[in-house]
């Protein structure tokens, strides 16, 4: 590396500068705010800590994903955090052992050997909320509307809401018979919504007339809410789980629906990305033109298996940093109060009682050449007779 | 929010095939893509335009959301790994098939059964080592960007993975088909969001398409 670009930073890792943290800062301060207000606690998980615990149960996805260093203490690999979900259901599970329904929440930095994304970063600033040991409807529909709220208070307009459901998926092909390298195969065929790929590998898996008909028409059960009554129809015959998974669907919906009226819910049921560790409802939020959804969650029962002890959950995340990207909000602009070189116990007092307000003083220093504006102030104390006052500048 | 649609067609072959198959979905440009200059060109449909770019950027287009339909070769979406498109469905266009050839004398003696490892100039990387790995065969890929014919006689590889479609370059050079990798034909294309946001004026476009390609409408809900 020469000298010249020496102050090159790692693709996918990036500075936010002054302006921009004010505006992340702002943001995550009301995030963090609303969480609470719903009655989500703050948890801050370590950055870094054992690979078992982290790729275990909704991390198992995330081994690729996990940059990995050995502990020199005790030899044993370690992984710098990728996600924070298992972490939260490690808290939840292991050292609150509440008996009742937990509400955490989270915000931090995380870590990705690869982007999601082109030129995606690799360090999102990932923030979530998860509801853990309550099995019912109203839990998810808690969640989502959380999540609707925070797309809401981050500034970000025309959100299109997805409800999807993995046991429709699930049922039909346990009523294919596919093996589980076939329900992958497939799985991958109807994200795409690749309809003659699908087609072909039903045909090569000797499914059923039947069953094949059935899972094709996943495809097409995409939109408002009547798409439910189609499945209902479509599924006369398919498996009890498939129809309990739609009324499951069904009372989320209306749920979220009674909460938030002017809200439009859509449903895909073909659409289920992370199906490998959700169990139930999923949901995920789109904006025009972006491809991948800005925030996604959904119910991932028996995460805490692992950690000993078998809890219900479900939650949702978003990553901060695109959260900024599709904001339309305007954060206001802050200005400041400029304060002379002097050395004056009144003075003194004046800018501490200002700051004590919450006013911005930025002191000057001995033969500190930088104007008002450099600063960023809007104004500066002055000497009145034998008090300081604020003045305007001109 | 402008219900605004946008379709990237590649460069080449598909383009020249496909502006017919727009034409009986009732889509025409207003200005000739073959002759023009301009990347961007309306149609005869107010809030329908059409994006004339490199094959391999198809994809890119779409997936963020610079496009929201596409229409691109198999080759290429094999080839691609992003995840944020919809293979919508198999416009019968520009068919050809992804085959693995080699010198005409090499093949005389080759048995395919006792391939272990192979050296292979292509312009499809990923496919190719993704296609060796499932059947056991290490692959040493040498990324080339056009005339893959020339690298086995120039000693650059032993054979070459590239579409075919009647042969003639092959055989002009000398090459023979030894394995069918893939038929390729050009796809439709859609980008995640858009299907979801802009379904209805997308949905209609859909259907028309499809009816030109001749197969049953893919029915998007």
């Amino acid at each position: 590396m020469f000298t010249k670009d020496r102050w090159l930073l790692p693709e996918g890792i990036e500075e936010i500068l002054p302006a921009e943290a004010r505006r992340f800062e702002s943001m995550r301060r009301r995030i963090l705010d609303l969480f609470s207000s719903w009655g989500y606690e703050l948890v801050m998980p370590p950055l870094i800590e054992y690979l078992e615990s982290l790729l275990t149960g909704v991390g198992k996805d995330m081994d690729l994903q996990t940059f990995k260093l050995t502990d020199q203490l005790t030899g044993r690999m370690m992984g710098v955090r990728p996600d924070m979900t298992p972490q939260a259901a490690r808290i939840d599970t292991h050292y609150l052992k509440r008996n009742t329904p937990v509400r955490l929440c989270y915000l931090g930095s995380v870590l990705r050997t690869r982007p999601d994304e082109f030129a995606g970063s690799r360090e999102p600033l990932q923030l979530g909320a998860e509801l853990f040991g309550h099995a019912g409807p109203e839990s998810d529909a808690e969640v989502l509307s959380l999540m609707i709220a925070t797309l809401e208070l981050s500034g970000i307009e025309d959100t299109h809401i997805d409800l999807g459901h993995v046991g429709v998926f699930r049922g039909l092909a346990a009523q294919a018979k596919l093996d589980a390298e076939q329900e992958i195969e497939l799985f991958d065929a109807l994200q795409r919504k690749a309809r003659s790929q699908a087609e072909s590998l039903l045909s090569d898996y000797g499914a059923t007339a039947k069953a094949k008909e059935m899972l094709l028409a996943l495809l097409d059960l995409s939109g408002e809410a009547e798409v439910l009554d189609q499945a209902r129809r479509l599924f006369k015959t398919a498996p009890k789980t498939v129809h309990d998974a739609l009324d499951n669907l069904q009372s989320v919906s209306t749920l979220v629906g009674r909460q938030l009226p002017e809200v439009g819910l859509y449903f895909d049921l073909a659409e289920l990305s992370g199906y490998h560790y959700y169990t139930g409802t999923v949901f995920s939020a789109f904006v025009p033109g972006h491809g991948r959804a800005i925030a996604k969650g959904g119910r991932y029962d028996g995460i805490g298996k692992s950690f000993g002890r078998d809890r219900a959950a479900t939650g949702f995340g978003a990553d901060l940093r695109q959260l900024l990207k599709f904001s339309k909000r305007q954060e206001k602009e802050i200005f400041g109060i400029l304060a002379p070189h002097e050395d004056d116990a009144q003075l003194r007092q004046e800018i501490a009682r200002l700051r004590a307000r919450g006013e911005r003083v930025v002191s000057q220093l001995p033969g500190d050449k930088a104007g008002a504006a450099d600063l960023g102030c809007d104004r500066k104390l002055a000497r009145k007779g034998d008090r300081w006052v604020v003045e305007k500048i001109k | 929010m402008s219900t605004v649609l946008n379709i990237a067609l590649s460069k080449g072959r598909i383009l020249e095939e496909g502006l017919p198959l727009l034409a009986r979905a009732g889509l025409v440009p207003t200005e000739d893509p073959l002759k023009s200059r301009r990347l961007i060109l309306d149609t005869n449909l107010p809030d329908v335009k059409l994006t004339v770019i490199r094959a391999a950027d198809v994809p890119t287009y779409v997936q963020f959301g610079a496009a929201d339909l596409g229409i691109a070769g198999k080759d290429v979406l094999m080839e691609y790994e992003g995840d944020g498109l919809y293979e919508l469905m198999d416009l019968n266009i520009a068919r050809c098939r992804l085959m693995v050839a080699e010198p005409k004398k090499l093949a005389e003696s080759d048995d395919p059964q006792n391939w272990t490892r192979l050296r292979i100039a292509t312009k499809y990387v990923k496919t190719t080592q993704r296609h060796f790995a499932a059947k056991g065969i290490q692959t040493d890929v040498i990324k080339l960007y056009g005339s893959m014919e020339l690298a086995p006689l120039v000693g650059l590889s032993d054979r070459i993975v590239d579409l075919v479609s009647t042969g003639q370059t092959l055989k002009a050079n000398g090459l023979v088909e030894v394995e069918h990798i893939a038929d390729i034909s050009a796809w439709l294309v859609a980008n995640k969001a858009s299907m979801k946001i802009k379904r209805k004026a997308l949905k209609a476009l859909i259907d028309r398409l499809a009816q030109a390609v001749g197969q049953a409408s893919p029915r998007q809900g």
